[in-house]
């Protein structure tokens, strides 16, 4: 497990460039993850490796290719000090865990980090780094996989069509 | 109590009172879908076991980011999205209107008072209709078709509120881009950027639909300006459109409220490679540029491109600069050729391209390559965005852009 870290205001067009958007697949996307900006992300990233950047991650577009082609190469989880509102959202949807921590910037590259997310915190190289609790809602998406397999347990109550 | 239009809308169409922060799930009055997202939102809806979609009549269908086809992938995509409009009776506008959210709006696809979503972070646009609209991905835009509504948070909203009058050449894309680089590019996350004042209630509607455009700049959910004479005279005419007087109490609770007075406000650029970092225009002023692109769902309206012609009066292009002139939609192509500005523009040096997107999100032509440097008058500059990641894009409103591309150099547009 290794962690890449990047700085602020990583927008979607860094993900995943916009001459890429007609790929749909996650690993052939993922192929092209960062490319220009960190080429040797797409080459070297592993099945695992977590992502640890600043402020407002995955700003800009609201192409869903971005978390596609994170998750496609293998990031399980990317932990930011705050997301762009449409990635964050799009992570959820998609099973690609995003997960606030107001002291990301405290991780380094060489850091091991272990998830405890349910007591609220990282621990990262033996100290804990707190993180910022899931809305309730979002929490019963993310334990479904996902909006395509919580929306198959949706209720028509659930909805608001009459 | 008291609340905001934002609110008052999510309130009127879930039956019940809400408040900011809080999760609900809402019926949408419209969904937008184009080339790009659409291909993915088909996808989820299928796999969340759709077989029809909640209302095709509500389904709003366009290529405009790869148009007409640029690559075997594209085509592929949108002949896909073709056989869906046809399966589930969605009537499919393709690629002969333009850019998505100009055409949402010029052809009355939104109301005041309505929550509609685009799977394109720039849906933000239809605030300027009096409308809550705002972008989502693909998987959101599948439960959505699927369903007919979504969850949203109902969001906080920032105040902007604006009065002064303009002087010439500096307008609604200098005061949002001032705007943002007050608010700073994360400054309305989860927010309403709600526009008002004198200024804004005078603002036309072209000029209401640029600054709600770039309410995403800001990680804004939305833009909003408030319905009134000028919203309901831009969809007069059409029977479809809902005329609801909608504004935000006088007590409504705002996380911010900015106040801005564009009286000396001066030619803004935002410089690469991020929307807040924007400066007055003599900051910047003869900085070499290749490309000018003067076009985008944020600036290729009909008074854009006017706007651009008062500038260009009799001058011509400078032969070190490639200038890409492409009118947002079929309808202002259509005005600006009947006014004679297209020909000016061609015969000034500039390439007139069909109704698109163009080089604005760097998918399709029109890249710079690496070291070059364009002037452009859609949204965003971010690193890599328009072509090369070695490339720089400057952004400016068309009255910049145009003096930009008589002179080869960043230029001011009232030395011009």
């Amino acid at each position: 497990m290794s962690v890449w870290r990047f700085s602020d205001n990583i927008d979607t067009d860094a993900i995943i460039p916009g001459r890429f958007l007609t790929i749909n697949d996650p690993v052939e996307l993922a192929l092209h993850a960062f490319e220009g900006t960190r080429d040797e992300f797409a080459r070297d990233v592993k099945k695992g490796d977590i992502i640890v950047a600043g402020r407002n991650f995955g700003c800009g577009s609201s192409r869903e290719h971005a978390p596609l082609a994170l998750s496609g190469a293998g990031i399980q989880m990317v932990v930011a000090e705050s997301f762009a509102r449409i990635f964050y959202r799009n992570s959820i949807n998609v099973g690609l865990l995003p997960v606030i921590c107001p002291k990301a910037s405290d991780i380094s590259e060489t850091d091991k980090v272990v998830p405890h997310l349910d007591e609220g915190y990282l621990e990262v190289s033996g100290k804990k780094l707190p993180t910022e609790p899931v809305p309730e809602f979002l929490r019963r998406i993310i334990d479904a996989g996902g909006l395509v397999n919580y929306a198959k347990t949706i209720r028509s109550e659930d909805l608001c069509i009459k | 109590m008291a609340e905001t239009i934002t609110e008052k809308i999510f309130k009127a169409r879930c039956g019940r009172e809400v408040h900011a922060g809080e999760v609900v799930m809402a019926p949408i009055n419209g969904a937008m879908i184009h080339d790009i997202t659409g291909p993915l939102a088909i996808e989820k809806f299928y796999e969340m076991g759709g077989v029809r979609v909640f209302d095709p009549s509500k389904i709003i269908m366009l290529f405009d980011h790869q148009v007409p086809a640029d690559s075997l992938n594209a085509a592929e995509n949108q002949k896909n999205m073709r056989n869906f409009a046809k399966e589930q009776g969605i009537h499919n506008y393709d690629i002969r209107e333009g850019v998505c959210h100009q055409v949402t709006l010029e052809k009355g696809r939104v109301s005041p008072g309505d929550i509609v979503i685009g799977s394109d972070s720039h849906t933000c646009m239809y605030g300027a209709a009096g409308a809550f609209a705002t972008g989502v991905g693909s998987t959101d835009m599948g439960f959505a078709l699927r369903y007919g509504c979504l969850y949203f948070r109902v969001p906080d909203s920032i105040r902007a509120d604006v009065s002064g009058k303009f002087s010439p050449r500096v307008g609604a894309k200098d005061l949002i881009l001032n705007i943002i680089k007050d608010i700073t590019v994360d400054g309305a996350t989860y927010k309403t950027v709600e526009f008002t004042g004198e200024t804004i209630s005078s603002l036309p509607m072209a000029g209401r639909m640029t600054c709600c455009n770039m309410a995403i700049e800001m990680g804004g959910k939305a833009g909003i300006v408030p319905p009134d004479r000028i919203t309901h005279e831009f969809f007069s005419g059409m029977s479809n459109i809902r005329k609801e007087e909608l504004s935000s109490d006088n007590d409504a609770v705002y996380s911010s409220w900015r106040s801005y007075d564009v009286t000396d406000l001066v030619p803004q650029v935002a410089v690469p490679h991020n929307v807040d970092q924007v400066v007055d225009i003599d900051k910047v002023t003869g900085t070499h540029v290749d490309q000018v692109f003067i076009g985008s769902c944020t600036n290729g309206r009909f008074e854009d491109l006017k706007e651009a012609a008062e500038v260009l009066g009799d001058c011509k292009f400078s032969d070190d600069v490639r200038v890409l002139v492409i009118p947002a939609s079929k309808t202002e192509y259509l005005k600006a050729l009947q006014a004679g500005i297209i020909e000016r523009f061609v015969r000034a040096g500039a390439l007139v391209e069909a109704p698109c997107c163009g080089p604005c999100m760097g998918g399709s032509f029109g890249l710079i390559a690496s070291g070059e440097i364009s002037f452009s008058t859609s949204n965003r500059n971010f690193r890599g965005r328009q072509g090369s990641t070695e490339g720089k894009v400057y952004l400016g409103s068309p009255a910049t852009a145009t003096a930009t591309a008589i002179r080869g150099e960043i230029s001011d547009p009232r030395e011009v």
